[in-house]
């Protein structure tokens, strides 16, 4: 089968959020008690039950008084993925015949490696069931010949899903020069046609995988059957990528998905507003 | 719609004012986007810098209730850069015509036109007239200079919406202005074409109607009226709305937009006489005319055979209205309050959060002896009795839930904005023991019949008369109601052999569905329960065909007509005045977007003579109007022509600049003497007002413009989607939107709860401070606006976490027209909570 890709344009993206609602309804993901922090934006951050969510972002504008991007957010589906190469337990994280990364939840045994591996800040580990989730390109869909759900439900021809080949020449022909994820980490399933610098959307400009998980994947990968060691290893590596156990996941300020704080302040913004006239 | 959704992808300019739809109508955005695609502009002007103003080409902001004179302002650019369609507007239009020397503008009379009654605030329309030649046909002058004329009268109407007095009155920047009226106005040319979306941003206001008549005036001059990507357009706020109005839904109406009758017209041809116009403009359709056939034809539909034309048939079973009397909302809801009724019937509505002025409104449910409330589950209204400030042992309202079925497990029709009619099927059965909204009907139908025929009672004509039979369960058990007789009742039938007057020839056999319209009759012959659907389910090749269950996708014309997708009002007239797409020859104005084509040797198959209109149904088979028993292109007015002159409506005949009822200003800019709409009705201000309608208009308590809107995740007073968890957690609390500037006026921080209140009201919100607003300038000083949604209500979420209705601020006046309540323009303040 061909390698198919979702190919976003936020330029064409209204807000309306049909992906986002769509994606839970296809995939039962239970909803969260949220709270209103001052935005449209809801839930916060992505969780083991939200696959996709859509950011609303004010960023500067010359000619109207705010530029509102609405930028979906979740798995890129790298070919050169961070998640597949640290992953801790074989088939876990298999590559679909399509090209998606897919998850395998009998084979994953909750180490969340791969939320450190990650280059987009995508997987989460569900505490309840000891798992990692996230999206899968409708693995249960696109075998069937239908087409992810996010993208049949967009109205506006945001969310495009194909054959990559065809999509990036379309995206090229509409004027879209340089797409995002054409050559990053050897290819990306999740494209994005973005008119402007990749940052203000909310993405990093080159995306790159954690020195961590290629030094996992090099050296201590093909030792870790050994055992023990393997293990003591993996949970060193562990404490180093992701850290001690954090009792709360609940976010304020919502971090850039290159890790960079993105919702600026009034101030800065105010600043840069200034800055820009 | 006078057009469709599909059609806004024909648009050059689209005109998005009032209205929201990447938020409320996110897919009409791919025809919008499709437009826009092809190099047409989106030109989006709201307060708000909307998600659809995202995706516009230009955006520029107005302060909440100042359309008309944002449109005023552009009408007079429009003459004066002599930007207007002179064929059309000359052909097309009134223009022309001559209006009564009496007459009089507000800039002569202070801010009124002529006839006005200051104590019963109401015109004497009597000077509203036009000069009359001997045959009895208006007196025109053709070259627009008569300064009598309506073009000329139009031209000194709007000569005081300078650019200056514009700017100062709405807010928005001169520039802004001119590029938008040169956006708008560079459509007047045969080829390009703008269309208009809006919604209750431009109807919730006191001066509802004229803002979308201000626009439909604009349309005729740029001779957009009947062009496909034209047209005006009302993106209607729920699935089946356009259904419910046809069908009669509101109190001055029976279904087809035939008047309810009044208690003066006390025999059926009174009715008709009042209500039929008269036209002696020779190449006029007057459509309208045919009126005595559409009330006939429903009386024969709902009184069948009772309906004989001895006795009028029936005509003196139909309710009729008090002389004068206004049965809308914001009346029925005061009366509740005064006590005056003993039992309501909430059906498919959740007042207690949806009308106007929600403290009222809940406390008016405490008056009633008894409510029956018929919803999905209960909702604020139900559980009135329990709300906020309610004491339960207080109230002796009997409340009654009956629980109906929801839209997926039922079958039948839903009407959308473009008038499409489309079947819809059954998913699922009715969970629990809910039932469909016609079959509770039904039974309560066979209950009332059962006692007047037991009982008698003081009239029970109207009720045992009606001829609604096969319905009646057994014994016992509920009757159910087949949706197919239905809709074919509302198609109508032949009830005798029915022959053409003219030709004598047979048009309809006696038992057959009616064909159309066309063929109804006023002598009892035909019936229909609602004319303009008749047509909708009909004969073909003998058998019978469910057209609204039609799924063609031909698309022969490449504009998006899809005419055998389900079917539309009137005989599947995707857009209408089609007849003005052409010049008086028949030949399209644009050939790139030819509706329809006069083709003057093709053979008429009917007549077999030569002359015969090509491409869509037209509006009348007639040739055009240039030609030999031609006729005029706007055929239900009875001169023919589209009314720039308008003298319909309650408050002129021309829109003109009035501000809110609760505006930041101490007078009306454009006249002093009259600061608001002088035909509103007025709920306080007299003593014995209810305190309850209070308003406070330039009061510093209550410094801030402030408008409701809609977001995406919630529909209505939001029931059926706060109950949806996945919706909840997109959209869980009620905010209010405020800009930068204002909130480091008063020290609110992003995210955090304020209260919200006015002269009505206090509610609880979570600040949004964004650029999405700003200040406006009005009249040389900074004027705050805010927003906020009216999705939430205290029942639920259970925790209370949602907030409560935007509605307990919104103020009891309405547009004199409608009644519609001015929900997009009254006065708040915010404070930290």
């Amino acid at each position: 089968m061909t390698t198919k890709a979702l190919l976003i344009t936020p330029e064409l993206c209204i807000g309306c959020r049909g992906c986002q609602i769509a994606c839970k309804s296809w995939n039962q993901l239970s909803a969260e008690k949220t709270k209103n922090h001052g935005g449209y934006e809801n839930p916060p951050d992505l969780t083991p039950n939200n696959f996709n969510k859509i950011r609303f972002m004010e960023v500067p504008s010359e000619k109207n008084p705010t530029r509102w991007l609405f930028v979906s957010q979740r798995c890129m589906h790298c070919k050169d993925a961070g998640c597949m190469k640290i992953c801790s337990s074989p088939g876990a994280l298999t590559r679909s015949e399509t090209g998606a990364v897919v998850t395998n939840h009998e084979k994953c045994v909750g180490c969340h490696l791969c939320v450190a591996g990650c280059p987009f800040n995508v997987p989460r580990y569900n505490r309840k069931t000891n798992k990692l989730a996230k999206c899968t390109q409708c693995a249960d869909r696109v075998p069937n010949g239908l087409t992810p759900l996010c993208a049949k439900t967009c109205p506006t021809g945001a969310i495009a899903f194909g054959d990559r080949d065809e999509l990036l020449a379309k995206a090229q022909q509409k004027g879209y020069a340089k797409v995002y994820g054409e050559m990053d980490l050897g290819g990306l399933g999740t494209l994005f046609a973005f008119k402007d610098a990749p940052k203000i959307y909310g993405y990093a400009d080159k995306p790159a995988i954690n020195e961590f998980v290629i030094f996992w994947h090099k050296f201590l990968k093909p030792a870790s059957w050994l055992g023990i060691g393997g293990m003591t290893a993996l949970m060193g590596l562990h404490y180093l990528a992701v850290g001690p156990k954090k009792e709360t996941q609940d976010k304020e300020e919502p971090t850039c998905l290159c890790g960079e704080k993105i919702t600026e302040s009034t101030e800065e913004r105010e600043a840069n507003h200034e800055t820009k006239q | 719609m006078t057009n469709h959704w599909i059609d806004l992808r024909n648009a050059d300019v689209v005109l998005v004012m009032g209205a929201n739809p990447a938020s409320n109508h996110p897919i009409s955005m791919k025809w919008i986007m499709k437009a826009q695609e092809k190099g047409g502009k989106l030109v989006v002007v709201d307060p708000r810098f909307t998600q659809t103003a995202a995706k516009a080409d230009f955006y520029t902001r107005l302060r909440s209730g100042t359309d008309i004179a944002f449109l005023g302002g552009m009408i007079k650019y429009i003459i004066e850069n002599d930007l207007y369609f002179h064929d059309y507007v000359i052909n097309y239009t009134n223009a022309s015509f001559l209006v009564n020397p009496d007459f009089k503008l507000p800039a002569d009379l202070e801010g009124v036109f002529s006839g006005y009654d200051e104590k019963k605030r109401k015109y004497d329309k009597a000077t509203w007239s036009f000069q009359m030649e001997a045959n009895g046909t208006p007196k025109r002058d053709l070259s627009l200079k008569d300064p009598n004329c309506v073009f000329q009268l139009m031209k000194r109407q709007y000569s005081r919406y300078t650019l200056e007095q514009v700017v100062q009155i709405t807010g928005t920047t001169k520039e802004d202005l001119i590029e938008v009226y040169k956006t708008v106005g560079s459509t007047g040319k045969p080829n390009r074409v703008a269309t208009v979306c809006y919604a209750m941003g431009w109807t919730q206001h006191t001066v509802g109607v004229q803002n979308i008549r201000a626009f439909s005036m604009i349309q005729l001059l740029l001779g957009n009226m009947g062009m496909a990507g034209g047209g005006i357009n009302a993106l209607r706020g729920e699935a089946n709305v356009q259904g419910s109005t046809d069908y009669g839904l509101l109190f001055h109406i029976l279904p087809g937009y035939n008047p309810a009758p009044t208690a003066a017209l006390t025999d059926l041809k009174a009715y008709n006489e009042k209500n039929t116009p008269k036209t002696k403009e020779p190449s006029s359709v007057n459509w309208w005319g045919n009126r005595p056939k559409y009330i006939t034809s429903y009386l024969k539909a709902i009184y069948g055979d009772k309906a004989t034309k001895a006795n009028d048939f029936g005509y003196a079973w139909l309710p009729k209205v008090d002389e004068g009397a206004n049965y809308s909302w914001l009346n029925m809801f005061d009366k509740m309050f005064k006590g005056k009724f003993e039992g309501f019937f909430a059906w498919g509505q959740n007042p207690a959060c949806s009308g106007a002025n929600s403290n009222k409104t809940r406390q008016a449910l405490s008056k009633l002896k008894w409510m029956v409330n018929v919803n999905l589950y209960d909702n604020e209204t139900g559980s009135f009795w329990r709300g906020p400030g309610m004491n339960p042992k207080d109230i002796q309202t009997e409340v009654f839930l009956l629980p109906c079925a929801s839209s997926i497990e039922k079958e039948g029709s839903i009407s959308n904005s473009g008038r499409l009619a489309q079947w819809r099927y059954k998913a699922i059965e009715p969970v629990g023991e809910s039932l469909p909204d016609g079959e509770i009907i039904n039974e309560l139908y066979y209950k009332v019949k059962d006692l007047y025929e037991k009982q008698g009672g003081a009239y029970p004509d109207p009720i045992v008369n009606l001829a609604w039979a096969g319905h009646k369960g057994e014994a016992g058990k509920l009757g159910h109601i087949d949706m197919h007789d239905v809709a074919k009742e509302i198609n109508g039938y032949y009830l005798a052999d029915v022959f053409d007057k003219k030709t004598n020839k047979q048009v309809g056999k006696k038992g057959d569905l009616c064909t159309n319209f066309v063929t109804l009759q006023d002598d009892g012959t035909t019936s229909s329960g609602c004319w303009i659907y008749s047509g909708s389910y009909t004969l073909k090749d003998g058998k019978e065909v469910n057209m609204m269950a039609r799924r063609g996708k031909e698309d022969p014309t490449g504009l998006g007509l899809y005419s055998t997708w389900a079917w539309t009002w009137p005989v599947n007239r995707r857009i209408i005045y089609n007849r003005a797409s052409v010049d008086p020859n028949g030949n399209p104005w644009d050939p790139n977007r030819a509706l329809i084509q006069w083709d003057p040797v093709k053979l008429d198959p009917k007549t077999n003579k030569p002359g015969v209109w090509v491409g869509d149904i037209p509006d009348g088979p007639a040739p055009p109007m240039a030609l030999a028993e031609g006729k005029k292109p706007f055929i239900m007015k009875p001169d023919g022509v589209g009314s720039i002159f308008g003298p319909g409506l309650a408050d002129g005949p021309f829109p003109e600049h009035y501000e809110p009822l609760e505006c930041p200003l101490t007078e009306n800019p454009m006249f002093k003497k009259h600061r608001i709409n002088p035909t509103t009705k007025m709920f306080f201000g007299k003593e014995g007002d209810l305190k309850e309608d209070e308003f406070a208009t330039c009061d510093i308590r209550f410094p801030y413009v402030c408008a409701t809107y809609r977001i995406t995740e919630h529909w209505q007073t939001g029931l059926m989607t706060r109950h949806v968890p996945w919706l909840l957690e997109a959209q869980p609390q009620m905010f209010v939107e405020l800009s930068k500037e204002l909130a480091k006026e008063k020290g609110i921080k992003n995210g955090e709860k304020v209260n919200v209140s006015s002269a009505r009201g206090t509610l609880w919100a979570i600040a949004i401070v964004t650029d999405r607003w700003k200040p406006f300038q009005i009249m040389g000083r900074t004027v705050h606006q805010v927003g906020i949604p009216w999705h939430f209500g205290w029942q639920f979420p259970v925790d209370g976490s949602g907030g409560d209705s935007a509605n307990i601020l919104t103020p009891t006046v309405g547009d004199p027209n409608t009644m519609i309540p001015e929900s997009k323009a009254f006065m708040v303040n915010i404070e930290r909570g």
